[in-house]
């Protein structure tokens, strides 16, 4: 980290120590993570329930079966694989922020590292637990490493995304390193037990130049490394669906349209989690509206992209109107699925374009309204990639129970759906409890590169 | 057993009994001494059977021991398959009249619940004016197996020959394979399944694919137990029109039980064509087209109506 190793000779020489020091209490009393206040202790109440309800409907999805679910033989993957979906979707953009800004150079968008990181980490933590509420069997999970078969698009996920946790977590991990040091140098406002927490996981860190060399060339590699590992968890997680014949998924354009897909909900979460954290603690100073703006842009640059890829994967089929495709299409655009179909294009895509592409659409409250309206909008497109293609069997549906020929999730896959969403943002909340949601160390760095 | 029923399935099943009967005999009348001291009285009611010199018999009733279920080949074994052996079927559309026996029988023999049905006979219509017809379809044990590709734990796998299996024992239940098949041809253990005390409690089969699972994926196995001991599969014996002829095709025949043809004759004769030919999955199931139909479409409407409201 050359920065750190220029800052701490202006801390030593050029300006007065004092000055230096009380600007830097200044930025540290700031970020330094705070103690849930009242609104905090509701919000951790409310979803710390929310995800109780959901352990218990999954409790009863492991004791009576699948069978608590809507999903029968042709709907045979529900919202479990496509919340699935989306928080593989969300995680990417852990790699956006962080690794693309910072090879890309971009400065701005250091006080948003943190948060991306997080939110990154929490989505990858439950896109895998999903995927176990979804299996069978699911006290069979170890048999995945016992005769796991290379051929099968499963293990490709499972490799990549475990892959890609680990580098998260590392990328979480030591740009966090000088953070602790500062937390365990601040230690009055920390618990007793958080302080052995911070102590176990940092106190090797002296921040020596010789570490922060290590540390630079670490978080350098794992940035380089996270780009094609975070294309190949989504693009693997769209051949989940691309391998198989079925209209609607039979599609070369899948893999693109995912990351496009991704990057685009993985920003828009971004910008909520930003416009939240900075009400909440009052980071005014730190998440500018400039970062608003910044992020407005890049929202309508993604939202933009996906509406191009979207237009690829329909126009073009709706143009043939294939005989085995024509029935799914006419499903999606005019049939049971156009209410859905069109307000996830309209709220995920084109309405926060259209907010955004105005210079007061880029204000705080706006840009978080857009956000909310691509991460809603990108939830129920997952749902709409995955369900209706099922109900278009090659075969009639025929010969099976009236329930089989339809599907809305029962009581149970929306409790632990939304315990899936609580307990991914719980992730969050706590993270940003025990942690500076922004980086404390280079947000000082910085400050000394512009006071300069 | 029925003297009046010539079937081919009691045929085998018959001379697999006289086999048993045979083993360490040297006589006929050594059957019948083995039989007198388990203290039987001839009942006057004669079965003919085939003796391992190949001449034909006639032999009491109740001189027949019943023959113990030969043990179920271990894990391994279901892997592999039956050495030189390629099993085919060939379902001839213009046959079937959407009866549902092979269905029933099938259900009964893998001890399915209701609902979950391994066979389906679909109502058919290929375009505006063309004529409906019954179709049903089972497993097409494909040759390139989309399900096979997909399973991330090898617990459905291909034999050498050709009948796809399922190890439930191993089955994770993440339904890919369901969503891989463009037959549609698997089914899932959403819940328990309702099974007898002593069926549940058997160690599972890939072959009998019986006890099902809950979480674990099922589907038509081609009978492979059956088929093991020379006898063929319950939809098969079970069709009363003969609409479902199953054989090994490296001896190029087929028989519904009544009828024996010969396969390459029957697919050339009749323009037998396979399912989704354009996908490349090669399946093992052969249609024979509705042609010169036996019966009208409209006589299988009743029986679709009970089972289908």
């Amino acid at each position: 980290m050359e920065n750190l190793v220029i800052k701490k000779e202006i801390t030593n020489g050029q300006l007065p120590a004092d000055a230096i020091s009380l600007a830097n209490e200044k930025i540290i009393s700031d970020l330094l993570p705070q103690k849930f206040g009242k609104a905090g202790k509701v919000w951790v109440g409310v979803l710390s329930a929310i995800c109780l309800i959901g352990l218990y409907a999954y409790y009863r999805q492991l004791r009576y079966g699948l069978i608590v679910t809507s999903m029968r033989d042709y709907v045979s993957w529900g919202i479990y694989i496509s919340n699935f979906v989306f928080f593989v979707a969300i995680s990417l953009v852990g790699s956006l922020i962080t690794a693309v800004f910072r090879l890309a150079g971009v400065k701005w968008g250091s006080p948003l590292t943190r948060i991306a990181e997080i939110i990154a980490v929490a989505a990858i933590i439950f896109a895998s637990l999903i995927i176990i509420v979804d299996m069978g069997s699911p006290e069979r999970f170890y048999n995945l490493f016992i005769y796991g078969r290379i051929q099968s698009p499963i293990i490709w996920d499972v490799i990549v995304i475990t892959t890609y946790f680990f580098i998260s977590i590392l990328l979480l991990y030591y740009p966090l390193l000088p953070d602790i040091q500062i937390l365990l140098r601040f230690k009055e406002g920390t618990g007793k037990r958080l302080y052995r927490f911070y102590s176990f996981i940092g106190s090797f860190w002296k921040g020596t130049a010789e570490q922060f060399e290590l540390s630079e060339k670490a978080i350098n590699i794992l940035c380089i490394a996270i780009i094609p590992v975070a294309f190949t968890i989504h693009t693997v997680t769209s051949w989940l669906f691309a391998t198989t014949y079925r209209p609607g998924w039979d599609s070369t354009n899948f893999g693109a349209y995912f990351i496009a897909g991704a990057f685009l909900v993985g920003a828009g979460a971004v910008v909520v989690a930003m416009f939240v954290f900075r009400k909440a603690y009052h980071l005014e100073k730190y998440i500018t509206e400039d970062h608003f703006e910044k992020m407005g842009r890049i929202l309508v640059l993604l939202s933009l992209l996906y509406l191009y890829f979207n237009m690829n994967e329909f126009l073009t089929p709706f143009f043939k109107m294939k005989e085995s495709e024509a029935s799914y299409l006419n499903g999606l655009f005019s049939g049971d699925f156009a209410p859905l179909f069109w307000f996830a294009i309209l709220t995920g895509m084109i309405v926060p374009t259209l907010i955004l592409l105005f210079k007061k659409g880029r204000k705080p409250l706006p840009v978080f309204v857009a956000g909310v309206m691509v991460v809603v909008g990108a939830w129920f497109k997952r749902y709409l990639i995955v369900t209706p293609t099922l109900l278009h069997p090659f075969l009639p549906m025929h010969d099976v129970p009236a329930s089989y020929r339809h599907y809305f999730p029962s009581w149970e896959e929306w409790a632990i759906t939304l315990g899936s969403l609580a307990g991914a943002m719980l992730i969050i909340t706590i993270l940003a409890r025990i942690f500076p949601i922004i980086p404390i160390q280079e947000t000082i760095t910085e400050q000394h590169e512009t006071a300069e | 057993m029925n003297q009046e029923n010539n079937s081919r399935r009691d045929f085998l099943l018959t001379g697999i009994a006289a086999a048993t009967l045979a083993v360490g005999c040297n006589s006929k009348k050594d059957v019948f001494e083995a039989g007198a001291e388990a203290g039987a009285v001839a009942s006057g009611r004669k079965v003919k059977l085939l003796s391992v010199d190949g001449e034909v018999i006639e032999v009491d009733e109740a001189f027949l021991k019943p023959v113990p279920h030969l043990p179920p080949v271990s894990n391994t074994e279901a892997r592999i398959g039956i050495p030189g052996k390629k099993f085919v079927m060939v379902i001839d559309l213009s046959r079937c009249k959407n009866l549902k026996k092979c269905q029933s029988a099938c259900n009964h023999a893998h001890e399915l619940n209701p609902g979950e049905n391994w066979i389906k006979v679909d109502p058919m219509q290929n375009a505006d004016h063309t004529a409906p017809y019954w179709e049903p379809t089972t497993c097409m044990h494909c040759d390139e197996p989309p399900c096979v590709k997909v399973c991330p734990v090898d617990a459905t796998f291909k034999r050498e020959d050709g009948i796809v299996l399922i190890d439930s024992d191993r089955c994770i239940g993440c339904r890919f394979c369901m969503a891989a098949c463009p037959y549609s041809a698997r089914v899932f253990n959403w819940g328990e399944p309702d099974l007898p005390a002593e069926v549940a409690a058997q160690p599972y089969s890939a072959e009998t694919s019986i006890p099902q699972k809950k979480g674990t994926v099922g589907k038509c196995d081609f009978c492979a137990d059956m088929t093991r001991e020379g006898m063929l599969p319950h939809c098969v014996s079970a069709c009363p029109n003969g609409v479902f002829a199953f054989g090994d095709i490296n001896e190029d025949s087929v028989t519904n039980g009544a009828e024996t043809f010969r396969f390459s004759d029957l697919i050339r004769d009749k323009a037998g064509y396979r399912l989704m030919e354009d996908l490349g999955t090669k399946p093992s199931v052969y249609y024979l087209p509705p042609v010169s139909r036996n019966f009208p479409f409209e006589s299988g409407l009743e029986n679709d109506k009970t089972q289908n409201s």
